[in-house]
């Protein structure tokens, strides 16, 4: 796919770093590269929206954060999951997922499928 | 994710710092950045300014994280600070559950002292603080009268002696500059009768007679209906009244449809105009102790020639005060005298506002009442901080441990005040109960007169000082006890025994502090009640001049169309009939009582060499043969009225003493002739001794008495009788016998003459009774708090004793020494109570009857009365001392 980037809104990119964090915990920038990743390079995170998102969850305390040590031994600041973040995944992503179907629903329909107008 | 290795943890050994993780969080997602765009084949700085490009502004990144990071740190703290509330709360609700007794006491005695304040407080609210319930009542001024004249001849003058002539309200009324409004009301409410007819039993009302624009100056509007109209108020008008509410709620049982509807008082029609609002009250403010029916407009016209009648009530102009209309009226009426030299006085006026002139007597009285309950609180802050230290003993360890688990000093203390505040509000919500229960009784207490009683509540400023003094107490009996407590060297605390020995020590040193103090106080009450009590006594031992036992008053209606001659007759034939009842020993009657209503008219001597502007106003009272003694009074000397003396004899009055001193000193009044009620001199035919008519307290002055027989201007009359029967049995027969006289007579009740003084001394006796309850409640916190404190002090020495025991000491030896003890707290109390209460004891002077602030008799009492009650608080601990078997207490550890 070409390198088109998709800008993100922002309920989109909390459940995307909520949906990261379910394997275990992961620092700031391991979040970008892994949703870069999964996306196959479609979706990009910017830094300037990344980091805001991350603190709003942490202040939702949907994630936690703790330092610990990068796997070249920096100091790092790394998100997991909460309980509640958990939960609020599971909801985002059936309402996402509810969303999509609909969104693709309208927009494959044809003529033949449409609903008689009324007389 | 690695773990941070132990030594690195140390970055923040200073507490969280936010913003340097935020920085740090930032900085090692470039790096990461770097490292990566590194591996990719570019040159490490270029590979640093590319990520720096890509990541966009660092700055304003940075500081939405620190924002964020400021409220987040916020709300974890203000979390973590309900978090350890909620268990502090829960700790000590647990901690009271398991000792039941002593949260018990502590929630009582905190209740009877918040209780005690929530009540006084509304009384001093209502009476002092709040303003009086009219619009913009500051501006609202009272004027009394007889300035010029010297203060016992203004006190001695009655209601005479301050109050206006028309003239001179009018006068004042069209030439001041200062008031938006003046107003007048008639204060000789009874010299007219008013006898509602047309519905059941004639029915006696109380009406007052008030100038056109007396509701308006108030700023009450009628609740429904219209206020009088300036024609209503004219002679010749149309007859109009307005009906209090409560009159109109019991007698009409609120009938909407009231207004313009007529009933018939004194036989003629009177047209309803409207009804006043539930909230206004005549007489609390201006007759305290008095309902009133309903409100007729004052002729004046007709008031005239009727002397000095009319109280006066002006409002303010906006922005002007007092003074300057004092200013005003002093050079006002002087000036009106001089216009019309037939006044007989220049109403030179005292002008107060009309919440001073409701309230201002009152002040000191309430001052001293809340000081009192203000005492009482201080004595339950200090019995509870005793209460609370203890418990020391027994918490000490567990206290101790929760330190050695970590918990900080400044954590233990919150948590101790947490019990002390918790301890507080559930006082404090019981308290409210008490002080709710108090404040329903002194608001229905109608025979007070006190002012505004009826509307003395709890309002929301009452429960705002509630809340105060309930969280003061909390704080002031929780922080030296916490501070004490929590204080102390883990390791002593933890140790098995000599533990409570170190702390007990020096707690105890502290609480016999505490106990002292707790004791000077109540001395303090213990006086001041004694000091206020002795005076009521002494009130009550005043020699009245008249006995009011046995002796009970009624509202007669004596219609006999102003025909002096056949007044007499009347009178007559209803005094026998009545006399003749059965149980009925005498009877009599006036047209005003003593300690009731009274004017003044002057006396004075035929041919006296006087000079002629010296006071001679005398109270007069006009009564029937038989009256005098029937009320018990004692006639000196000469003889009573008798039905012979008719208007055609020799016109005849008897006087008091105080009138014989100063109109015929030296010599004997009987036979002599004086000037007063009638044109042409009248003889002197008695003496009676004097008779307190306006006051118990003040002093009598001079009064004449003037028959019925020869004198048409009663104000209204009253028959007295004299039964050692009941009266409320009395009243049927009495009143079949009179309607057989005059079928018109009106339903009334028999008012025992001894009401007459309650009412009187009822304000004295409602601040001594109060006072005295508070002193009790002092001396019974001070009990406790010297029971508590050699209670634990013998349980502290239990094995000292036991030692002592063995070693030979008796029982009483021991007894002997835990009272000694007891005693030496309760003198050093005694002592310092003493010198606190000679210094308070001069600030109630002014509020005590004959009786000195120093009296002996009182602290004698005083001291009498604490030490009894601090040997029996002391007893107990003792008896138990006394009984502690040497064998038990050394094998306790």
């Amino acid at each position: 796919m070409d390198k088109t980037r998709l800008d993100l809104f922002r309920g989109t990119l909390d459940v995307l770093i909520l949906k990261s964090l379910i394997w275990g915990p992961l620092h700031g920038y391991s979040i970008t590269s892994f949703i870069r990743r999964l996306s196959d390079e479609v979706l990009l995170v910017e830094e300037g929206t990344l980091y805001p998102a991350l603190w709003r969850l942490e202040s939702k305390e949907l994630i936690e954060a703790e330092w610990g040590l990068s796997e070249n031994n920096r100091k790092a600041k790394f998100y997991r999951l909460t309980s509640s973040g958990r939960r609020q995944l599971r909801q985002e992503s059936g309402n996402w997922e509810a969303y999509v179907a609909a969104v693709a629903k309208v927009l494959g329909a044809n003529r033949l499928n449409s609903p008689e107008e009324p007389a | 994710m690695k773990r941070i290795p132990l030594w690195r943890r140390y970055a923040r050994l200073l507490g969280p710092d936010r913003s340097a993780d935020v920085k740090d969080e930032l900085r090692f997602h470039l790096e990461a950045k770097t490292d990566d765009l590194i591996c990719r084949g570019l040159r490490p700085d270029a590979a640093r300014l590319e990520a720096e490009r890509q990541f966009g502004d660092f700055q304003i990144v940075q500081h939405i994280g620190e924002k964020l990071g400021e409220t987040m740190e916020r709300k974890r703290r203000f979390k973590d600070y309900w978090i350890e509330c909620d268990r502090d709360v829960r700790y000590t609700l647990r901690n009271l559950r398991n000792n039941p007794g002593f949260a018990a006491v502590a929630v009582l005695v905190l209740a009877l002292g918040i209780g005690a304040n929530v009540a006084v407080f509304s009384v001093v609210n209502t009476l002092l603080l709040r303003p009086l319930p009219f619009a913009d009542s500051q501006r609202l001024v009272w004027f009394m009268g007889g300035k010029s004249l010297a203060a016992k001849v203004r006190a001695q003058a009655g209601l005479s002696g301050q109050t206006y002539t028309v003239d001179a309200y009018e006068e004042f009324k069209r030439n001041n500059q200062s008031f938006q409004a003046v107003t007048a009301y008639q204060t000789f409410y009874n010299s007219i009768q008013y006898k509602l007819t047309g519905s059941g039993e004639p029915k006696q009302l109380v009406a007052v007679e008030v100038a056109d624009n007396f509701f308006s100056t108030l700023g009450i509007q009628p609740a429904t209906g219209r206020d009088f109209t300036r024609e209503e108020c004219q002679k010749g008008g149309l007859p109009a009244a307005l009906l209090s509410y409560y009159f109109w709620k019991n007698q009409f049982d609120g009938d909407p449809a009231i207004v313009g509807k007529t009933v018939t008082v004194n036989g003629k029609p009177l047209t309803v105009v409207g009804v006043l609002p539930a909230n206004f009250d005549f007489g609390s403010v201006f007759a305290p102790g008095m309902k009133v029916d309903l409100f007729v407009p004052a002729v004046m016209n007709f008031w005239q020639t009727w002397g000095n009648t009319l109280a006066i009530v002006g409002r303010l102009k906006p922005g002007l005060g007092v003074a300057q209309a004092q200013d005003e009226a002093d050079r006002l009426f002087p000036h009106f005298k001089v216009i019309h030299p037939d006044w007989y006085e220049d109403y030179a006026s005292d002008l107060t506002t009309l919440k001073d002139h409701v309230s201002g007597k009152l002040r000191r009285s309430l001052v001293v009442l809340w000081f009192a309950v203000g005492v009482i609180m201080l004595i339950v802050c200090v019995n509870m901080s005793n209460l609370q230290l203890s418990r020391a003993a027994t918490r000490g360890k567990e206290l101790a441990m929760r330190r050695a688990l970590g918990a900080s000093r400044g954590r233990l203390i919150r948590q101790l005040l947490t019990e002390s505040l918790v301890l507080s509000i559930a006082g404090a919500a019981l308290g409210l109960c008490l002080g709710f229960a108090i404040v329903f009784y002194i608001a229905h207490q109608g025979s007070m007169t006190l002012p505004l009683l009826g509307s003395i509540r709890v309002d929301g400023a009452a429960l705002g000082w509630t809340v105060m003094t309930a969280l003061a107490a909390g704080v002031l009996f929780g922080v030296v006890p916490a501070l004490k407590m929590s204080a102390g060297s883990i390791q002593t605390a933890l140790k098995d025994n000599a533990s409570g020995m170190a702390a007990g020590r020096s707690h105890e040193r502290f609480r016999a502090t505490l106990v002292i103090s707790e004791i000077a106080l109540a001395c303090v009450l213990l006086v001041g009640a004694g000091l206020l009590l002795r005076s009521f006594l002494q009130v009550l031992d005043v020699d009245l001049g008249f006995n009011p036992s046995h002796a009970a008053s009624m509202m007669v209606d004596t219609d006999d169309g102003g025909n002096l001659a056949k007044r007499g007759a009347i009178l007559q034939e209803m005094l026998r009939r009545v006399s003749a009842l059965p149980g009925i020993e005498s009877a009599g009657i006036a047209d005003m009582l003593p300690l009731d209503r009274n004017r003044s008219w002057g006396v004075a001597a035929v041919g006296s060499d006087q000079p002629k502007d010296r006071d001679s106003s005398a109270l007069v009272y006009l009564v029937t043969p038989g009256y005098i003694p029937t009320l018990g009074m004692h006639l000196r000397e000469g003889r009573d009225f008798a039905w012979s003396d008719t208007p055609d004899t020799q016109h005849v009055i008897i006087v008091n003493e105080a009138a014989a001193r100063r109109e015929w000193p030296g010599q004997d009044p009987i036979g002599k002739m004086a000037y007063g009620p009638e044109k042409n001199p009248v003889r002197v035919i008695g003496v009676v001794a004097d008779v307190r008519e306006s006051s118990l307290e003040v002093a009598s002055s001079p009064e004449m008495y003037v028959p019925m027989t020869q004198n048409s201007d009663a104000e209204g009359a009253t028959l007295v009788v004299r039964s050692r029967i009941a009266p409320e049995s009395l009243a049927s027969s009495v009143l079949t016998t009179l309607r057989s006289l005059n079928p018109g007579q009106p339903a009334s009740e028999f008012r025992p003459l001894q009401s007459l003084v309650d009412h009187s001394v009822s304000p004295r006796r409602f601040f001594a009774l109060l006072v005295t309850i508070f002193a009790g409640l002092g001396m019974l916190l001070a009990a406790l708090g010297i029971y508590g404190v050699i209670s634990y002090s013998v349980t502290q020495k239990t094995q000292e004793i036991g030692v002592r025991m063995a070693l030979g000491a008796t029982t009483g030896r021991v007894m002997r020494n835990v009272l000694s003890n007891t005693l030496r707290l309760t003198m050093a109390g005694i002592v310092l109570g003493t010198g606190a209460s000679l210094s308070v004891s001069r600030l109630i002077a002014s509020l005590l009857y004959s009786t000195s602030p120093w009296d002996a008799r009182t602290f004698l009492g005083m001291v009498l009365a604490l030490v009894a009650v601090a040997l029996v608080s002391g007893y107990f601990p003792a008896r138990r001392a006394s009984r502690i078997s040497p064998m038990t207490a050394l094998r306790t550890n």
